[in-house]
This record gives structure tokens, sequence and C-alpha cells, in this order.
């Protein structure tokens, strides 16, 4: 017997998420981004009630979690770090800023740093291809990025 | 109807055929990998993912031809349309599609579980395949092992039929395709093991896997030690199904019945004595009828607190199932333990004691068409003393195994009978088989019993058939009787919403979780998807049945010596000791945590 733990906040707003979507097992991406966008993740409980709310097998809510890369298991950081690897990006050394952000932090892409407070992540273009190379912290926008300046720019952040 | 040529051959087919089936309409074989159909079960998979079926289209729709290749399970015929299903073209692409399967697929072929039954071992034969151009990465998995079921994923092409039967045919929903590309699997939820997740160890996924990505766990080297360890009784029974699909393994026709040339190549493998599971089944019908009876009977007095429809509980899959997704249900099915079960029990206390054997020197093997019994054989409620009533399960496949083992063939075996008192039985055993069957064997007996008359006809045919969902009405001889069927878990779990709904009043329930019943079962010979075969061991099946002289299981007189002798009577003291169980709630509970 499988027991689902959750906090009592959390299973009322799951169930009123999927209760929105009429409990509709053909509605899970829409389920999954609402929870996601209020926790961050999908672990692995809130994975198998919700699967159980839309009385869909929890394998087929993996298996959409684990094939679409927006959706992540891993709880993200206090500033969610984003590094644009879009063509303009690329081209103008988006990937040496983003080693040096892994190597400063010490963790890999999609990991979270062991105090919570970073979280390591790439996307493909913000939309600002005039300042490539670009990442995101939470909301704010850094352009013209070199490997010199993570050090200066995450000194921001101090909690 | 539309025509259409294929390989210069003019046919009219059906609108919204596609050329695949179109080709064997015209009796052209196109090869195929992913793609997979059990005719008549309701059952296609067709990913078009494989792409070892494509044909050139040479004219379309538009009159001309088709720039691409197109997928032959997945392309429908339109009319006028031209069709070459083996042009240079067509074969190099094939070839090539085959040669990058291998190139990620471990070439350990010799020592694979489904060496010689392996579908893209006999593509790449055929395409006459001899060295491997493509090399790169190679895809690497955990191995995952069940009690029943070997998942080793190394070896998987991503047909996907495994997933389409545990989520389709069997609404299990235990597999399911996890990540993307290259790191793409079929797993269960979070990559658990198989014993973590919902899966009810049916099998199924095994029987439709076309290569050694899903097998069956192998005991027979076990067997084999406790059969040369002198210190040991071995004994052996075989469960109806076995006698009618083993002989496929020695090139007889699906159907042939080999009862007696399985009991005579059991001895010849060393087993101390052959008995028949059919015994035991003679044994369920005793007590799951009676417990039916004492419930129709409650209910017509008046009792409202007994539960209707009994349920029947010999197949460990369906087991499984209800005891994943019907937690509110678990009084319902009879309590009456599954005839492998039964034996056991029978084996380690009424016939040891007989004949004074210890428990501890007795073995005791099964040899079954399933792969979930492996599983109930080792479910902790059938242990005494840490000893389990049931020591090893063998396949069909296993068994056939063994007998190639000791280079015998089955076609030249002698006919043996089977020994005594646990090898007699009766018509309405061999017939616990197929689906319908152990809902007429417990007619047959429920009847005669209920009315005390003899009965009018043996043979319920309305009670037969491959219908996904049956039901008929019974007449008790002025009392009728609702009876429901169903085989292949989708089919039960629809069956069992409409029950639970109290939409419809039924008294008793037969269900069967593969399809077909037993016949169709995931430890049988590989049918590769022809239905034909398992509709031809359903006749033979009932052939059985025909030619036995008692057709009722009340009528077995050693089943009347053991009530006799030691149990009394049926659902008595000692029956419920021995011959009964209970069942636990494996569904997701939802708790509310500390923070």
């Amino acid at each position: 017997m499988a027991v689902i733990k959750l906090s009592e906040d959390k299973i009322n707003f799951i169930k009123n998420v999927c209760k929105s979507f009429r409990n509709d097992g053909g509605e899970v991406i829409n389920v999954l981004h609402k929870v996601q966008g209020e926790y961050g993740y999908l672990s692995a409980e809130v994975q198998e009630l919700v699967a159980k709310e839309l009385n869909i097998p929890v394998s087929r809510v993996y298996g959409i979690v684990s094939f679409y890369s927006f959706f992540t298991m891993t709880p993200k950081g206090k500033h969610p770090i984003s590094v644009c690897l879009g063509t303009a990006c690329y081209v103008r050394g988006a990937e040496k800023v983003l080693d040096e952000l892994k190597r400063q932090l010490g963790v890999e892409v999609g990991g979270t740093t062991p105090d919570g407070k970073f979280s390591l992540n790439c996307l493909r273009c913000v939309g600002a291809c005039g300042l490539a190379p670009v990442a995101m912290i939470g909301d704010k926008v850094y352009g013209r990025l070199t490997p010199d300046k993570v050090k200066e720019v995450l000194a921001e952040y101090k909690d | 109807m539309i025509n259409v040529t294929i390989d210069n051959k003019q046919i009219q087919v059906a609108e919204g055929t596609t050329i695949l089936k179109a080709a064997r309409q015209a009796g052209i074989h196109i090869p195929t990998l992913c793609y997979f159909e059990l005719a008549g079960m309701n059952f296609e998979n067709k990913p078009g993912g494989c792409r070892v079926c494509v044909v050139e289209i040479t004219k379309d729709f538009n009159g001309k031809p088709r720039r691409n290749l197109a997928p032959a399970c997945a392309t429908d015929c339109v009319e006028g349309m031209e069709v070459l299903t083996h042009s240079a073209r067509v074969i190099n692409a094939r070839r090539t599609v085959v040669e990058l399967i291998l190139s990620d697929h471990p070439a350990d072929c010799l020592t694979c579980p489904k060496n010689g039954q392996c579908e893209l071992q006999k593509l790449a034969q055929n395409l006459g395949i001899r060295e491997l151009p493509f090399h790169g990465e190679q895809s690497t998995y955990r191995k995952d092992m069940s009690p029943s079921i070997i998942r080793d994923i190394d070896k998987c092409i991503m047909c996907r039929r495994c997933e389409n039967v545990c989520n389709n045919i069997q609404t299990v929903g235990a597999l399911s395709a996890v990540n993307r590309g290259f790191q793409a699997v079929v797993a269960p939820a979070f990559e658990q093991d198989l014993m973590d997740s919902p899966c009810v160890m049916c099998g199924q996924c095994v029987q439709v896997c076309p290569v050694g990505a899903l097998s069956e766990v192998d005991d027979t080297r076990a067997v084999m030690a406790a059969i040369n360890n002198p210190k040991k009784t071995v004994i052996v029974n075989t469960a109806p199904a076995t006698r009618v699909a083993l002989g496929e393994e020695f090139g007889m026709p699906a159907g042939t019945i080999v009862t007696g040339q399985m009991a005579a190549a059991l001895r010849r493998l060393g087993f101390d004595y052959v008995f028949d599971t059919d015994f035991t089944a003679d044994l369920t019908i005793m007590e799951e009828g009676t417990e039916l009876l004492g419930r129709i009977k409650k209910f017509m007095a008046g009792d409202k607190s007994v539960r209707l429809p009994i349920l029947t509980s010999c197949c460990p899959g369906w087991v499984n199932f209800f005891e994943h997704n019907f937690p509110d249900m678990l009084d319902v099915p009879s309590t009456a333990k599954s005839p492998m079960q039964m034996f056991g029990a029978v084996a380690k206390n009424y016939w040891a004691e007989k004949m004074g054997i210890k428990r501890e020197d007795l073995v005791v093997v099964s040899i079954m068409p399933c792969l979930a019994k492996k599983y109930e054989s080792k479910r902790k409620e059938f242990y005494k003393d840490g000893n389990p009533d049931i020591d090893y399960v063998l396949s069909t496949r296993e068994l056939a195994r063994l007998i190639k083992q000791f280079n015998l063939d089955l076609k030249d075996m002698p006919s043996e009978d089977y020994d005594d008192p646990l090898g007699e039985s009766t018509g309405a055993a061999v017939i616990f088989g197929a689906t319908g069957g152990v809902i007429e064997a417990a007619v047959r007996t429920a009847y005669e019993v209920f009315t005390g008359k003899p009965l009018p006809k043996i043979d319920f045919t309305e009670l037969r058939g491959m219908d996904g969902i049956r039901d008929a009405w019974v007449d008790f001889a002025g009392t009728p009787i609702h009876i429901g069927i169903a085989h292949g878990l989708a089919n039960a779990r629809k069956l069992l919403e409409r029950v639970r709904e109290g939409k419809e009043q039924f008294h008793a329930i037969e269900v069967m979780a593969c399809p077909g019943g037993c016949v169709g079962g995931a430890g049988q010979p590989y049918h590769h998807g022809n239905s034909e075969i398992i509709k031809k061991r359903t006749e033979a099946i009932y052939r059985e049945d025909l030619g036995k002289p008692i057709r009722k299981s009340h009528e077995n007189p050693s089943i009347k010596k053991i009530y006799a002798e030691y149990f009394g009577e049926p659902c008595g003291h000692k029956s419920h000791e021995l011959l009964h169980t209970h069942y636990f709630d494996k569904s997701e509970h939802v708790e509310i945590s500390e923070k």
C-alpha cells in the first residue's frame, strides 16, 4: 500500500487545481503547469496525487514530466538562474558563461546549490538577442555577460 | 471499396484499410517490427516508429509518386494507389533501419532468453545482415528483476507494445514511455522497479515483447537442483492450459492435446510424482461453489449484508489487480485459494502426512501458463515456517526448455497417466484454462447441489466465446442466476465498475487477466500476435473436457475421498484453514504529513 504524504495545504491546492480542470485526464499538462507554477517543481508525491485526482496512471504523469524539459522534479533555488543558449547568445560565448556558473556554484545544469540559494538552468532565447549573451536571475536580465562578470553578478544575491 | 495495386496485383479493399492490411489481403507479406495485432481481441499497436514496414508509393492520390517511403502499418490506401513493397529502394531502406536498430542493441543473441523467438533476430536473418556498419553510443540501463518478470531495457527497441498492452488491454498502467531522445525508455513511474509499481505481474508485456527486453524469471536450474538432491521428494502439478500449448514448442500444430506426453516427459525429467492441478481445480469448485451457494441462499433469505456477485479468485493477475484498484471490494471475491495454491496446501499437509514426508523434504513444482503464478507462490500468506506451499513455478515455455535439455521430443513420448490421488480430475477442471471455464465448472456443480437434480445438459455454451465481456442467465430450476464473464483486465475493470455503480445485479463473475484466459497466458509459447493460436488452444480445452468420463467436479472420486478422509465438508473448519485466503489493500492512500 503506497502512502502519499503531503501537507494539508498542498493536498487542497492540488485537488482544487485538478477540480478546476474537471478532473479530466486530458488536462494533465495544464494541471502540472499550475502546480509547478505554485511550488516550483513536481515531487513524486505531487505526481502521485495528480494521477489519483485525474484518474490516470502515475506512470503516464511521470512520462510527461520526464519528457518535457519545462517540468522539473528538483526544487528550484531561491534565485533561479537561466542561461540563454539561443543562437545569438551561443555564438557570443554563452557556453563559457554557463561553464563559469557551473564552476562557481558547483552544480550541473538542472541542479540546485546545497544551501538552496541558486539553481541553474538553460533556456532558448529570452528575446534580448541584442544583449547577447544573456542570463536571467529570477526576473532580472543580465546582458553582455562574460565569465569574468559572473562572480560580481552572483555577489548581488547576499541571502 | 477502393482499388489499389500492390506489387502489380490489383485488389479491392474497404476504405480506411492500411497498406499493410491490404497487402496481407493480397497474400503479400510486408515485414513489421513495432506493429502488433491480436485480431478479434481489440488490440492493435501501430506507433509507426520502427519504419521496417516502409513501402514505395509509385502512384499517390495526385497521380504522382510519393517522395518519401511510407510506413505501411500507418498509411491508408487511397483510390488508384500503386505500391511496391519490395523495390530495391525499399529493401535498402529496410536494411538500413534494421542496421540502425542493431547499432544500439546488445549482440548477445546466443545467451538471450528470446533466442530463436526474437522478431528482430528474424528480421536480421531475413535481410541477410552480416555486418554492422554503424557504431555509436549504446544505451545502458539497470536490470529490474521481479519474482515474475525481468526487464532488460538495453534490449528495448521502443516498439511500445508493452506500454500499449499494459495501459489499454489491461488498464494496469504500470508502464509508460519516459524521458526523451536517446534516454527514452519504457518504465514504471519514477523509473521504480516493477515490484514497487502497480504491476500485477500478468506478464502480457512479456508475451508481446518482440525482443529480449522483457522475459520471465527462469527457475529451471533451481528445479533441476532439487530433482538431483537425493534428500528431496520432488512432485509436480500441471495447469489445465499447459496441455493444449506445450506441443507448439515441439512443432505440433496449435491446439494439439499433449496431456499424456507431458506426464511422460515429466517422469523422464526425474519428478518423483506427476500430479495434476486439475485435481485441485475440482477442489476449488467444491469450495468456491459452496461459497457461492451459501451467499445466494443468504441473499434470497433477505440478508442484505451478503456480498454479491461472488468474484472468482483463481487468477493471480486478477487478484493483484483488484488489490490495487478495488480496495473497497476486497470482501467481494471468493476467499478460495487458486487451484495451484490449493495444490500446494494439499500436497504439503494432507499428502505429505499420508506419505510420511517432512514438509521441508518435499519440493512442489508447478507447470503454469502464467507468470503471475511465480509471484503468487511467493506471497507470504502461502508460507508456513519459512517454507512455501509451492516451491517453484515453471512456465510452459520453461518446461519446453527443460524437455529439450534432456533431448526428448514430445512427439515421440508415449502417453502416460498422472499419479494418484492428486492426479485424478474431471472435464470441469480442464476448462479452467479458457475464459468462461471456471464459471461453467462452478455452475455444473452448483446447479446439482442447489436443485438436487441432475443437469439436463452439461455444456453451457452460452458461457463460452471470445467476447471480452459476456453475461448470461442460467436457470437453476426456476431460480435465474446472472453470470458475468470478463477476460483482459480492461474488460474486468469495466464490468466491476458496472457492479460498483449498482446498475446490474450479478450473482457470480469470472475474471481471467489474460486475453482468452489461461490459454493466452504470458507463460505460454509466444503467439506473436496470432490470435488463431489462442482460439485453437481454447477448442482443444473443450475437446479435452468432452473426452473425460467424468465432467462434474463433485463426482471426482478422489475429491469425494479427500473430503471423507481429511476436510470433512466444503467450507468447513479444515478447508478454511488450508484452502482459503484473504486479500490486501495495495492501493495508494493520501495522508496528511506533519509539516
